[in-house]
């Protein structure tokens, strides 16, 4: 599998992301921001964890505006994958890959701990690996991952079977317990916990290695 | 706009005595511009001049085969093998902390990571040590909020994981806190980037964000106490950017590789004044600067306010100028501030352009060389009270009451608000001792600790000084980490007060003795004085930094203990019951000496527990709270209870140094016990479900519960 990893100026967990991907077995490259294009043959862009812009401005707009952005865009309407973890998952709401918004945690203040999360389908290449009501232990750190949107918008996620993770036990208010989303063609995901911080079992856990070797391991079958 | 003129009100605003104006007129021979007298103010204040420290700091240990720079430099460097090193410092922003507590934490911490990438290194790990007034004082929610969502809001931008630190509660503090930060990081040791300057009509180069008038006078203000006019004092704190900060590190990193850079510093107390004179006066070169060609955030700012400023995200480099193109180009891909500022000049002259003027024209070397040194009068402290009896409580009682205390009590309200895993190598984040941060990419590890017991200090600072020392090392050691060297923050009240210029004399001599006795060397450090409100000074509080090595294939010993390990204390317990927190916390009682420190014996012990690493399931020094503390959180962490063979007060809550608690399975314990030479001994067992000493038990979750709730209840 061949995957692209986005740097903005202020990501800071584009490396983790890299080392979790290249130790289930991808073929990864970091993509600059200012870059207008992906690399030929890309199957997955992920765009990693940080502050892209300072998030100054709400998390991930400027960001959105970056020439990288238009190409994810394009690839996701082709029908390639697409995961964004925490800024990355605030990134893919505000080019509107995903529906919905992350607004400030419910308690106000920054959070970061491992906590339990279900889930809450495997219909999708990122959730293969896992059993559906299944609960994994990864981390969380962000100010802004209360999970915002209209009424309408989660009960079509709701019944669509397109939320992927829920929280065992919420911790910054997201609505539904949401933890992460797909798009309607199951092939973007995002995401607010860390999945490369659980990927190697000297750190903790390496509940979030299976996200990446199931996601990689699809690749290698088709 | 025309200068104020110099009278004898304005001198003494810039924080300069009669004598030190007397030694101005002296060295340049003539009454100093409005700019001069600025420039003349901010080099010699203490903050940046050491003028009461240096006769004693120069009496630390500073060398040692690890050593790879000593003091001096932006940071301290250590080797840890295989061509890599390890840069480290820890720094103090106090004054800016108390006046605005966001902004103040924050800059504090983005200073102390420019200190470490201006070296070269990229910063892997970050702690802090943060001393508050009583949790009932009405300015305490607001200091320890602020300077926590501070601290949080930088490193986690910036991207450095938080992995330790120190908390504290005293009503000493309720008039200045302490806000220590902490930062190291890796680079390669044969291209560590210093600040000295070489060739003349080499071009100097500002870097990073413009120049506003945040911060102007700073560091005078640091170097004063307060009194009741401290809102006035808002404006001279400085205001983060860790976006730009996280840019500037990329961007100088990447220029470093380039090769274009001679000598490099970045701006931080006195900004461009500072930096500027240190890298030509470690040169032996003059420096000319046109502030015409300063990037300026807003319009119309004099010299003065330029020389002064102390905005954030600013580097100064001296530049190799076939390179000028390829330098630029980095600094435009990360959308920073490049300008060619002014350039060395052979001359021993620190020459300010301004508007085609001359504002400043100072003897370069005079300016960083001649600052007043003082040999302060001191006195030995007073001796505290007498140990008065034993406290009548029951032991269950007084450990659940100090599991809950907010002196000692679950931090983890504070460093959940903090990123602790990014960059995905924390082995071990905060609350369990020593932080723990592996390599990237190879076998080895990295121990952090953040380590002083004020209350020690202010009753004997000799002894309190070594065991500040020796208890950093006890938490590296118990880590399974070898202690490597150190950095010192001391933090202290007035010293032209003869009381405290004791403490800080006697202070120094205990860390140096410590130091030279384990040889951990202060390879980095700075000095915090006059931290008093309306004539009252803060406890002494002379934090070590330290940081240990854990190389590849050697055991890292855990935090937990196991079910069915039996307890082994390592070292000699008398039950030492002066100034310890039994007596303080829950009695407040501050009596009796501190514990003496047997440097020999802490060495001995230290020597065991890495020896027999392999063996030991998990260890934990002890110190504040004695065997009973130490004993509930190796239990804790493993969620299993523990039961004590004593129930003697003092043998449960004495305060004696050199121990340390391991939780080892019963061979393995057998073991160790029999190399220990009579140093070890088994005094109970891991297992079940409660908290037992003797007969006497209760359920570990109700002290977990008493535990996890300390900060909450106080803080929300």
């Amino acid at each position: 599998m061949k995957a692209a990893v986005i740097v903005f100026p202020g990501s800071n967990c584009d490396r983790d992301m890299a080392v979790a991907l290249r130790a289930a077995g991808a073929d990864v490259t970091m993509v600059w921001h200012k870059d207008a294009a992906l690399p030929a043959g890309v199957d997955l862009v992920a765009v990693p964890g940080g502050f892209s812009f300072g998030d100054y401005l709400r998390c991930g707009a400027i960001a959105a505006q970056s020439p990288i952005s238009r190409a994810i865009v394009n690839h996701a309407g082709r029908g390639g994958y697409v995961l964004g973890v925490c800024n990355g998952f605030q990134v893919l709401t505000e080019t509107r890959l995903l529906p919905g918004a992350l607004i400030r945690n419910a308690g106000l203040r920054f959070v970061c701990r491992t906590v339990g999360l279900r889930v809450a389908t495997t219909d999708s290449a990122f959730t293969a690996a896992y059993a559906t009501g299944e609960v994994i232990r990864i981390p969380v750190a962000h100010h802004d991952g209360n999970y915002f949107a209209d009424a309408d918008t989660l009960a079509r996620l709701e019944g669509d079977g397109r939320i992927a993770f829920t929280y065992k036990d919420n911790p910054n208010g997201a609505a539904l317990d949401i933890a992460g989303v797909l798009s309607d063609n199951r092939r973007v995901l995002g995401m607010m916990p860390h999945p490369e911080r659980a990927a190697d079992p000297a750190l903790g856990g390496s509940d979030g290695a299976r996200l990446f070797a199931g996601l990689v391991g699809q690749f290698a079958t088709t | 706009m025309t200068d104020p003129e110099i009278t004898p009100e304005l001198v003494a605003a810039h924080g300069l005595k009669p004598e030190e104006y007397d030694r101005i007129l002296t060295i340049i021979g003539r009454a100093p511009t409005f700019t001069e007298l600025g420039i003349f103010s901010a080099m010699w204040n203490e903050h940046c001049s050491y003028k009461s420290s240096k006769k004693w700091l120069r009496t630390l240990p500073t060398t040692g085969p690890q050593v790879i720079c000593g003091p001096g430099e932006n940071a301290g460097v250590v080797d840890i093998g295989d061509g890599q090193a390890l840069v480290f410092k820890m720094e103090s922003h106090n004054h800016p902390s108390y006046i605005e507590p966001y902004q103040g934490a924050a800059t504090g911490v983005g200073g102390i990571l420019r200190d470490v990438f201006t070296m070269g290194a990229r910063p892997v790990a970050a702690m802090n040590a943060l001393s508050f007034g009583a949790p009932s004082h009405p300015k305490t929610t607001h200091l320890l909020a602020g300077a926590v969502a501070g601290i949080g809001g930088y490193g986690n931008c910036f991207g450095v994981p938080t992995v330790g630190g120190e908390l504290r509660f005293d009503s000493a503090y309720d008039g200045n806190c302490l806000v220590n930060a902490f930062a190291a990081g890796l680079a390669e040791a044969d291209a560590i980037f210093y600040s000295a300057a070489s060739g003349v009509g080499m071009p100097v180069v500002y870097l990073g964000a413009k120049t506003g008038r945040d911060g102007v006078g700073g560091a005078t203000m640091a170097s004063a106490e307060f009194d009741d006019t401290i809102e006035e004092k808002r404006p001279t704190v400085q205001v983060g950017d860790p976006f730009t900060e996280k840019r500037l590190m990329e961007a100088t990193l990447e220029l470093m590789q380039t090769g274009a850079v001679i000598s490099i510093q970045d701006m931080g107390a006195a900004g461009l004044t500072c930096s500027a004179v240190e890298m030509g006066d470690k040169g032996g070169l003059g420096i000319r600067l046109d502030l015409d060609r300063v990037p300026v955030r807003e319009a119309g700012m004099t010299a003065y306010e330029m020389m002064l400023s102390e905005s954030q995200e600013r580097m100064l480099m001296v530049l190799r100028p076939e390179k000028e193109a390829e330098a630029k180009a980095v600094f435009e891909k990360w959308d920073l501030d490049f300008a060619i500022v002014g350039e060395t000049i052979p001359e021993d002259r620190f020459l300010i352009m301004h508007g085609n003027e001359a504002r400043a024209d100072l003897p370069l070397s005079q300016l960083a060389s001649s600052a007043p040194e003082y040999d302060r009068p001191w006195v030995a402290s007073a001796p505290p009270p007498a140990l008065g009896p034993l406290p009548d409580i029951a032991p269950l009682e007084a450990l659940r009451r100090l599991a809950g205390h907010p002196n000692h009590c679950s931090r983890a309200w504070v460093w959940e608000q903090y990123d602790t895993q990014v960059g995905a190598d924390t082995l071990r984040p905060p609350g369990r001792g020593a932080g723990i941060v592996r390599v990237h990419g190879t076998g080895k590890a990295l121990a952090f600790t953040s380590d002083v017991n004020p209350h020690y200090v202010a009753a004997d600072p000799f002894e309190g000084g070594k065991q500040a020392v020796a208890e950093a090392c006890r938490n590296l050691v118990a880590a399974g980490a070898r202690p490597l060297a150190a950095t010192d923050n001391l933090n202290f009240g007035n010293p032209e007060k003869p009381e405290i210029m004791g403490q800080l004399v006697m202070a120094i001599k205990g860390i140096g003795e410590a130091c030279r006795a384990l040889d951990f060397p202060i390879v980095s450090g700075n000095v915090s004085l006059y931290n008093e409100t309306d004539g009252r000074a803060i406890l002494p509080t002379p934090t070590i930094g330290g940081v240990g090595l854990i190389e590849a294939g050697r055991p890292l010993i855990g935090s937990a203990a196991r079910e069915g390990d039996v307890a082994v204390l390592l070292g000699e317990t008398l039950g030492h019951l002066g100034q310890s927190a039994l007596l303080r916390d829950l009695f407040d009682r501050r009596e009796g000496p501190p514990p003496p420190v047997d440097l020999a014996g802490e060495a001995r012990a230290a020597a065991l527990v890495l020896e027999h690493a392999g063996r030991i399931g998990a260890c934990t020094d002890l110190s504040e709270g004695g065997l009973a503390l130490g004993a509930f959180e190796l239990a804790l962490a493993g969620g299993v209870g523990v039961t004590l063979e004593t129930e003697d007060l003092a043998m449960l809550f004495g305060e004696d140094q050199g121990r340390y608690l391991l939780a080892m399975e019963p061979d393995e314990a057998a073991a160790l016990i029999a190399a220990s030479d009579g140093l070890a001994q088994v005094v109970g067992r891991f297992g079940g479900d409660s908290i037992a000493f003797g007969e006497a038990s209760e359920p570990l979750e109700t002290m977990r519960a008493a535990f996890r709730e300390g900060l909450t209840r106080q803080f929300g």
